[in-house]
């Protein structure tokens, strides 16, 4: 008898995860994962503080690419709220019933940069470098997946380079992946998001493409059907519509939209 | 169910790839296995651990590592692009490398077993009747090593042809390049174009199983003769 008293405790201990007031799945698309953590490190201390209760919010932060996290929501995967990189993703899960009706808002405007690891090879204008000639790999995230990818297929369009750079192209499957590509210096250059760059610590150069050669990046964000009736998830959201919220999220590298 | 939507591209491009592999494999395979069945070195033991390394490992350590190896200014890379004027990574010789590795246990392993089932036997009678090392060894254990010959060929070729990780970290997605047929299943999932994944993997999933049963039948029928 008292051994399986002390096999219940054991079990209890090990498997039955701490109480909190309200714990949250949040799904992040994989441009927003740094900014993410903060916005979600500042919304727990917050609670924190402010509840003065002995059990604060909780949030667990899974990233992806915004249409790996979309196919998986509409399986049933346990997300609660998505920060897409897109808002036509957001757009459709509401439009399928998988969101909340009238949850969905823009809660950044994604910046495209052209990137590389060498301090030097971006001077100023990126215009030069993209035209030098003078690199063999140009990284970008697969445009039909990944809304920087169609960002940075769009900038090439504009500046009339698409078929100069075809062949030198190589696309990561998220924005994640085209700036490591550069970072370990498989490729001399890349367009990546201005975030990745301003919140990676090692040296580089990078050229902030202008917002007028491309589409819009807005990123919405949108309350998901498991997370309906989640107080800590609707709670984040009207923390991430605040003064203290948006002023991380442009020192990160993002603009806001303009109401 | 609209069949034009699938691009045989990366179908073939996974056959060559997974072609190309194999003939590698078998090349570097063969002495490697049987100096395995046949050495007493003290190096057998971690060359064999070695050798089955990629079957416990994660497909994204091989890759994370061969990402940096593979780079313009990587230890393999650069030298090649001294040599060849582009690097390792992004390219389908890089990829070619790499499955050559991903996929060494499963050529390596079943032809160290069949030498070793050999034995030493057949080949010292050869030897006796006056054939030379070369020739005991392409006239007498080869031959009857020919069940691990066909294993080790269909399932390293079926294994490169299921490789996903590692393509997918040092691939880069480049049709007629690197977009071999398990990326593009991958992208056709995500884009949300499932009637093709779906025809796509199916395919894959009946290959893999006629290929299968192909192994096993070889394995129970296949006499060993000379």
């Amino acid at each position: 008898m008292k051994k399986i008293f002390c096999f219940a405790a054991l079990f209890w201990i090990a498997f039955v995860p701490e109480i909190h007031a309200g714990e949250f799945n949040l799904a992040v698309a994989a441009n927003f994962l740094e900014p993410a953590r903060r916005l979600v490190s500042q919304f727990e201390s917050q609670s924190e503080s402010q509840s003065k209760k002995e059990f604060p919010h909780r949030v667990k932060i899974i990233s992806g690419s915004t249409g790996k996290l979309y196919a998986q929501t509409i399986h049933g995967a346990p997300f609660d709220v998505l920060l897409a990189a897109d808002s036509r993703r957001p757009r459709l899960l509401e439009e399928r019933g998988d969101a909340v009706a009238g949850s969905r808002f823009t809660y950044a405007l994604g910046r495209l940069a052209l990137w590389s690891a060498d301090p030097d090879r971006i001077a100023g204008d990126g215009r030069a470098a993209l035209t030098s000639g003078k690199f063999d790999r140009l990284a970008l995230a697969n445009p039909k997946t990944a809304p920087y990818g169609l960002a940075a297929e769009q900038t090439m369009e504009a500046l009339g380079l698409s078929e100069a750079l075809g062949d030198k192209l190589v696309r990561g499957e998220s924005v994640a992946q085209a700036f490591h590509f550069v970072a370990t210096e498989n490729a001399e250059l890349g367009f990546v998001a201005l975030s990745q760059v301003l919140t990676y610590k090692e040296k580089g150069s990078h050229w902030e493409v202008p917002a007028s050669l491309h589409d819009p990046i807005a990123q919405d964000a949108v309350l998901l059907k498991r997370g309906k009736d989640n107080l800590a998830a609707k709670e984040f959201l009207k923390f991430l519509r605040s003064a203290a919220a948006k002023k991380i999220i442009r020192e990160l590298g993002y603009e806001l939209p303009k109401r | 169910m609209n069949f034009s939507e699938i691009d045989a591209g990366p179908v073939w491009l996974s056959l060559q790839l997974a072609g190309a592999t194999v003939i590698l494999l078998l090349i570097a395979g063969t002495p490697l296995a049987w100096w395995l069945a046949h050495t007493r070195s003290r190096w057998r033991t971690c060359t064999e651990a070695l050798v089955a390394l990629p079957l416990v490992l994660p497909p994204t350590v091989l890759g994370f590592y061969l990402l940096i190896a593979f780079g313009p200014h990587g230890w393999l890379g650069g030298p090649v692009k001294a040599v060849t004027g582009s690097a390792l990574s992004f390219t389908f010789w890089g990829l070619v490398l790499a499955s050559t590795l991903y996929s060494l246990p499963f050529v390596v392993q079943p032809l160290q077993n069949a030498f070793e089932t050999v034995g030493r036997a057949p080949l010292e009678a050869a030897w006796t009747l006056g054939a030379s090392r070369w020739d005991a060894f392409f006239t007498v254990a080869s031959p009857m090593a020919l069940r691990g010959y066909v294993t080790a060929a269909v399932l390293g070729f079926a294994h490169t042809l299921g490789e996903f990780g590692v393509v997918l970290m040092v691939g880069g997605n480049i049709p007629g390049q690197t977009k071999v047929v398990s990326i593009d299943i991958y992208d056709r999932v995500e884009t949300l174009d499932f009637a093709s994944a779906h025809w796509l993997s199916a395919g894959l999933l009946l290959f893999s199983f006629v290929v299968l049963v192909f192994v096993y039948t070889v394995n129970r029928r296949l006499p060993i003769r000379i």
